[in-house]
């Protein structure tokens, strides 16, 4: 346990060092849920039946768990990127812990991912965003947005492992942007179709953004009357969501990086 | 017994499906020195430097490396050896100095003993000026020599290097070169893969040639140029003298002439061990044929290898090596 926590610390150093030299993709992930709040919040906020100050309210805990669902397609790429290069075969050659590579990418994620939280709810207050239940309520939802990042930076290490190549992995990592779409990330779910609603209800995004939104006191957390369970809990479905996703794909990637290509 | 070997493998087998691309491997590498393992593409070498190096589970016999089972013990195995080649390389988005912690690091050692090798190892191999420097910018020499040390990092008992001067400069190579015989002097037990013959008529102790996922030949370079005969050259004075030389030396060797017109040469591989120099001078000269230069000389290793591996691929298929 301890060479995999020291190990796992080399790798996270290791990621940290990658991103300053090529900061590239890390500005783009830092900046693009900023973009897309500032888009959505003045654009759509404009155009809708609520107010536009009470939709950006309901917004920013949106983005918030869409930014923390990126962790799949970040995950995903990093992994993918690995994979397929010689430094991997170093690695499984050397008597370190066989879990340290994706624990120390998810980790270096995780490390990221907190400190781009930051400007975005930055941005978010400044858009009239407020945080009614004080320090305990931010903590609360900073806890289960960044659980849940790390649940789908294991399960986009998983998806990455399996990918053929680099390639496929960017291809697929970036349908992922769909995902929120289909949840109460961006709009309220009450006026979509049946089905369509179920599956939005169920949507593990939805349950986090349902979260944030109880955490925090805003508008739109409280679920309509026969809403699905996650949404009707969504502290405890998104909590348990993060679990029962981390719990299958951190093994499962684990043993996959084990194994190796081949 | 086996501890006296660095690497030791009985009937190694590797399938990739149908695909067999070690069919009983035997290998033997002493401590202290270089084995040169040389064989066409897809004859096995990568394979067998995969399964040595945990890489990859046999499939069949088994394979101790530091007189440890690869498939029983890998951990153990990983601890003793050290790897550079192709296929493990650096991380090309850190700089040298930082892959060299990181690599410290990861083979155990702590803090300020991971810095203190990692500056080591930059010295040793003269990376000290660019050790800042993200690596992917590094000339193919320096990276070579950055593989080589990451390779080192943890003072493996026994080395493989796969190809590892491939595409490299004669300077370049030297420096490598000098680098892997130090440490085979030092005792440790190296594995060398080459496409280059000449890269293992200098560094190897033994040679092993390898078809067919099997070894084929295997000894010092002296022996195995001696298994194969000398060589006769004989160079004439015009062109039109090369054909009847041909015929001489047909006769005289037993072995296929081979004709070079640019340069008036004529060669063939002598089979006959009582063939003499004054014998073939004689025969050229009461032939009539005008010789401006004759010599035997014992055969390069790439006749021993061209040799070796022609007669084993005509009678059985190759097996595919990069099939998975």
């Amino acid at each position: 346990m301890s060479t995999l926590l020291s190990d796992g610390g080399a790798v996270v150093t290791r990621q940290l060092q990658k991103a300053r030299h090529a900061p590239a993709l890390l500005i783009l992930t830092q900046t693009m849920p900023i973009t897309m709040l500032l888009f959505f919040g003045y654009v759509f906020g404009s155009a809708l039946a609520m107010p536009g100050s009470e939709y950006r309210e309901f917004l920013v805990p949106g983005l918030l768990a869409a930014t923390a669902a990126n962790g799949l397609m970040t995950g995903m790429f990093t992994a993918a990127q690995d994979a397929h290069r010689g430094v991997m075969d170093r690695f499984r050659t050397l008597p370190m812990s066989r879990a340290a590579v994706p624990l120390g990418q998810t980790a270096a994620d995780l490390l990221t991912t907190a400190l781009s939280m930051v400007p975005l709810m930055l941005v978010g207050l400044a858009m009239g965003w407020r945080i009614e239940h004080g320090l305990p309520g931010a903590l609360g939802a900073l806890g289960v947005l960044l659980l849940f990042r790390f649940a789908t930076a294991w399960a986009g290490t998983y998806l990455g492992l399996l990918s053929k190549s680099e390639e496929a992995a960017g291809q697929l990592g970036s349908a992922t942007f769909v995902l929120p779409m289909l949840s109460s990330a961006y709009l309220p779910t009450a006026g979509l179709p049946g089905w369509l609603r179920a599956v939005a209800e169920w949507n593990p995004i939805s349950a986090v953004a349902s979260a944030v939104r109880v955490l925090c006191g805003n508008a739109g957390g409280e679920a309509a009357a026969g809403a699905a369970w996650p949404a009707a809990h969504p502290v405890a479905g998104a909590v348990l969501w993060s679990l029962v996703l981390l719990a299958l794909s951190a093994p499962a990637a684990a043993r996959r990086f084990t194994r190796g290509p081949g | 017994m086996t501890t006296t070997y660095a690497v030791l493998s009985e009937g190694l087998e590797k399938n990739y499906g149908e695909v067999h691309a070690l069919r009983g491997l035997d290998l033997a590498v002493p401590y202290g020195t270089v084995c040169g393992l040389l064989g066409p593409n897809g004859a096995g070498k990568t394979t067998a430097v995969r399964t040595f190096t945990t890489l990859t589970a046999p499939t069949g016999g088994r394979a101790l490396v530091a007189g440890h089972d690869v498939t029983r013990d890998p951990a153990a195995v990983r601890r003793a050896i050290g790897v550079t080649g192709q296929y493990a390389s650096v991380d090309g988005d850190l700089t040298g100095r930082e892959n060299l912690r990181l690599f410290a690091r990861l083979a155990g050692l702590r803090g300020a003993a991971a810095r203190t090798r990692a500056d080591e190892l930059l010295d040793r191999f003269g990376l000290g000026g660019a050790a800042d420097r993200v690596a992917s910018t590094w000339s193919g020499g320096m990276k070579r020599r950055l593989d080589l040390a990451a390779g080192l990092i943890n003072r493996p008992r026994v080395l493989f290097l796969d190809e590892p001067t491939t595409g490299l400069d004669p300077g370049a190579r030297e420096h490598i070169w000098a680098a892997v015989r130090e440490l085979a002097d030092e005792g440790a037990g190296v594995l060398l893969t080459t496409q280059y013959l000449e890269e293992a008529d200098r560094l190897a102790d033994d040679i092993v040639v390898v078809d067919g996922g099997r070894v084929v030949a295997g000894g010092t370079p002296a022996e195995l140029k001696a298994r194969i005969g000398a060589r006769a050259e004989v160079t004439v004075a015009d062109r039109s003298a090369l054909a009847g030389a041909a015929v001489v030396l047909d006769q005289l060797t037993g072995g296929t002439p081979v004709l070079d017109e640019e340069h008036l040469t004529a060669g063939a591989t002598v089979l006959d061990g009582a063939l003499t120099l004054p014998r073939i001078i004689r025969a050229l000269d009461a032939a009539g044929i005008p010789v401006t230069d004759a010599a035997l000389r014992p055969p390069t290793l790439d006749e021993v290898f061209l040799r070796l591996t022609r007669v084993r691929s005509a009678t059985s298929g190759h097996a595919k090596e990069n099939a998975a």
